[in-house]
């Protein structure tokens, strides 16, 4: 499902100087596979989710997802890609604040290649248990709620990926488990592999496949 | 979601800041929809004397712009006469096989601030406005033998209240103190033609000239019936020419001196006697001494002492029934209601004078009428009695040389306005995307392409011009409407709400264009956003 060969990445400091962040060999999730990644801070875990999910482009190697090497891809093709195979949440939510629920959703539906499927992100905020609040915008929503909204917008395009970074960083301890679950049984039913980077013990002990960066990257 | 309601969201999320956006945008285009409006129709109601019925004003020789001004949009105060015996020189003499149509106006009286004009039947039958018939919302044209009949113009039932059935009374001049004449009945209301004689009162021409001081001095030679004018023989045009050129007032003064000098002599010849009785002549003969002497006693006669008047009149008029056979009863008048029951004959031809004539020119062979006109007008101003000119001439002569460098001024202005509004609404945007990176780069994350996002922009940019332009438009044209009375009694044009101009057609594209241009930086820097690393700003 989704495969990384010889994938480096180097940033430019202030000063000139190269500061490499990624280089790695080999890494790869299978289809629905449901995987943890951990890191220490600065280690390039963000970077790397960016790398895959198209955003930025690596220096060298491949990223294959779904038998595609993204890295071919032009930027406006990576950009379509994403919107049709890849789920994103974020550690601080993202949700844009003058919509709805429901129209955050719909968003996320608006740049795939099929039209907005007002049923499918209905049928999803009620799957995260947000039926009634629908039409509520992100500011009357709790912390909690608004991961749920998000991980509801990642999952609406039937995505072949859900890539997950701290998703439960922002959310209080008594919500962290419910996100947890959400995303799991939501991947499980949907047949969506899962890359969930987290900083927390807690979360990472109930995957089975737990990688750490620093073990598959060794940049400079 | 489309990108039109996601660039709407992002309009409503800064609510504040896209309102007063909007509104600079609204009232620049406000000021650019009255500029257009207001000159597009007064240019188009000035200028487009084609669409009138007639193609040359014929009046006495002075100012030509007056002379239009003063008969085409009863701008002007009166200006001099023009014997009587010249216009039938276009219905039965010598202009006669150039002329299409001729149709007579004798202007001078006044009803409240309305202009009244005498003319005939044939400037509702004959003439047109734009290619339409003249219509009636009320009532009918009035008839040749309809002496005291008239119709108003819309403008006219509206502000005076006059409906079919109704009287007015002419005053002489335009000021409040002026003679005021003998009622005429209305028996139709145009419906309205946004053309100046919406503003006017247009009377039966043989009613306006047996008003008193509407009679200039001359033979006592009656007129044979209107039916019948184009069959008698027209007057011997030097006795017509004397006293052409006397304009209502000298000759109010002269009637005046001629009332000394020439006791006994008919000066008002078909008058029924002013019922103000400011002039009435209370006699018991016609002997010319007694007349004399009466007159002198005119001043204290009761202004409802018709008997007298009347006897007085009768008496006149005998002579002219025994002389002509044709003694006009005017039995109607008892019908519309004049108080004025005795009859009334035409005012003699001599006595006659028309302010101007309104021609179309034959079209001669399929060719269309402007062909005559030089040849006509020149033929005209060779004489010494008239000139001719084409209104359409003179407007554009003045609209050239005052009107258009002002409009174009105005227009520049307004147009920098609307300018200065889509400037606002670029630093209005520009402003908001340091703050919007954040959530531009999320909609890149979720698959949004560079493209997209700048278009997304752009439409937010679009729909704030478009948004506050429609506003602006509505409000324009609103605010003519309301300026309409007050512009009509100006010019005599009336706007209505829904008055377009064709250069508005532009005003759509040009904000889209405005809008996309002042849209254009904001939208690249949109284009240019690092998603990663403005994902990694936290909002």
């Amino acid at each position: 499902m989704l495969l990384l060969k010889g994938v480096s990445k180097t940033f430019r400091e202030p000063d000139g100087s190269a500061l490499p962040i990624l280089d790695i060999k080999q890494f790869q999730v299978a289809a629905g596979e449901q995987a943890v990644l951990m890191g220490r801070s600065g280690c390039g875990k963000t970077t790397l989710l960016h790398v895959i999910a198209g955003i930025s482009r690596p220096d060298t190697g491949v990223v294959r997802i779904d038998g595609c090497d993204i890295t071919r891809l032009s930027e406006a093709g990576r950009d379509r890609f994403r919107a049709d195979k890849i789920g994103y949440v974020f550690q601080t939510f993202n949700l844009l604040p003058g919509f709805s629920a429901l129209e955050n959703v719909l968003l996320g539906m608006s740049f795939a290649g099929g039209r907005p499927d007002a049923p499918r992100a209905r049928q999803l905020l009620e799957r995260v248990g947000l039926a009634h609040r629908l039409t509520h915008r992100p500011a009357m929503l709790s912390v909690g709620e608004q991961q749920r909204v998000a991980v509801a917008r990642a999952l609406a395009n039937r995505p072949k990926l859900l890539l997950a970074d701290e998703p439960t960083a922002n959310v209080d301890s008594g919500h962290q488990q419910q996100i947890i679950d959400l995303v799991r049984q939501t991947c499980r039913e949907e047949q969506v592999a899962l890359l969930l980077v987290t900083h927390t013990a807690e979360v990472a002990e109930q995957f089975s496949r737990v990688d750490r960066l620093e073990d598959f990257n060794q940049p400079g | 979601m489309s990108l039109w309601k996601i660039a709407w969201r992002s309009i409503q999320q800064r609510a504040l800041a896209s309102s007063l956006t909007g509104i600079s945008m609204a009232l620049g285009v406000m000021l650019v929809v009255a500029v257009l409006v207001v000159h597009g129709v007064i240019d188009k109601s000035f200028l487009n004397n084609s669409g009138l019925g007639y193609n040359i004003v014929v009046g006495a020789k002075g100012g030509r712009l007056d002379l239009v001004l003063n008969t085409v949009y009863y701008l002007a105060p009166p200006v001099e006469n023009i014997p009587y015996s010249y216009y039938q020189e276009f219905t039965q003499g010598k202009f006669k096989e150039y002329v299409d149509k001729a149709i007579p106006v004798c202007l001078g009286d006044m009803y409240r601030d309305f202009r009244v004009i005498g003319t005939t039947p044939d400037f509702f039958d004959e003439l047109d406005y734009g290619g339409h018939p003249y219509e009636f919302a009320a009532g009918r044209n009035f008839k040749a033998d309809e002496y005291f009949c008239g119709v108003i113009g819309s403008t006219v039932a509206r502000e005076a209240e006059l409906e079919v059935g109704d009287e007015f009374q002419p005053a002489h001049g335009a000021s409040p103190e002026a003679h005021v004449h003998d009622p005429f009945k209305v028996v139709g209301i145009l419906k309205p033609t946004g053309t100046p004689n919406d503003r006017g009162l247009f009377i039966n021409m043989e009613g306006f000239y047996l008003i008193p001081e509407h009679a200039k001095p001359g033979d006592d030679e009656p007129a044979s019936h209107p039916a019948d004018h184009h069959e008698h023989e027209h007057h011997d045009e030097h006795g017509d020419a004397e006293g052409a050129h006397h304009d209502h007032e000298s000759e109010h003064d002269k009637e005046h001196a001629d009332h000394e000098d020439h006791a006994g002599e008919k000066e008002h010849a078909g008058d029924k006697g002013p019922a103000d009785g400011e002039h009435a002549d209370h006699h018991e003969d016609t002997d010319g001494d007694a007349h004399e002497r009466e007159h002198d006693q005119a001043a204290e006669m009761p202004a409802d002492d018709k008997d007298a008047d009347r006897d007085h009149e009768k008496g006149d008029h005998h002579d002219h029934a025994d002389e002509h056979g044709d003694h006009h009863e005017h039995a109607e008048h008892d019908e519309y209601g004049h108080h004025h029951e005795h009859s009334h004959e035409p005012l003699p031809f001599s006595k006659r004078e028309v302010t101007a004539i309104l021609v179309l020119t034959a079209s001669v062979g399929g060719a269309p009428p402007e062909l005559l006109a030089p040849g006509l007008i020149k033929s005209i101003n060779k004489d010494s009695v008239a000139q001719a000119v084409l209104p359409i001439r003179e407007m554009t002569k003045l609209f050239s040389t005052f009107v258009d460098p002002l409009r174009i001024v105005l227009l520049a202005l307004t147009v920098m306005i609307v300018i200065v509004s889509g400037i606002g609404i670029l630093v209005s945007i520009y402003n908001s995307m340091n703050e919007r990176q954040h959530e531009i780069a999320v909609i890149r994350a979720l698959g949004a392409g560079r493209r997209k996002v700048m278009f997304l922009v752009l439409l937010e940019s679009i729909l704030l011009s478009l948004g506050g332009g429609l506003a602006g438009w509505v409000v324009g044209h609103g605010l003519i409407a309301a300026l309409s009375p007050w512009i009509a009694v100006q010019t005599g044009v009336s706007i209505g709400f829904l008055q377009f101009v064709g250069y508005e057609l532009v005003i759509i594209p040009g904000l889209i264009a405005l809008a996309s241009l002042v849209g254009y930086l904001p939208a690249m820097a949109a284009y240019r956003t690092d998603v990663a690393k403005a994902l990694s700003v936290t909002p």
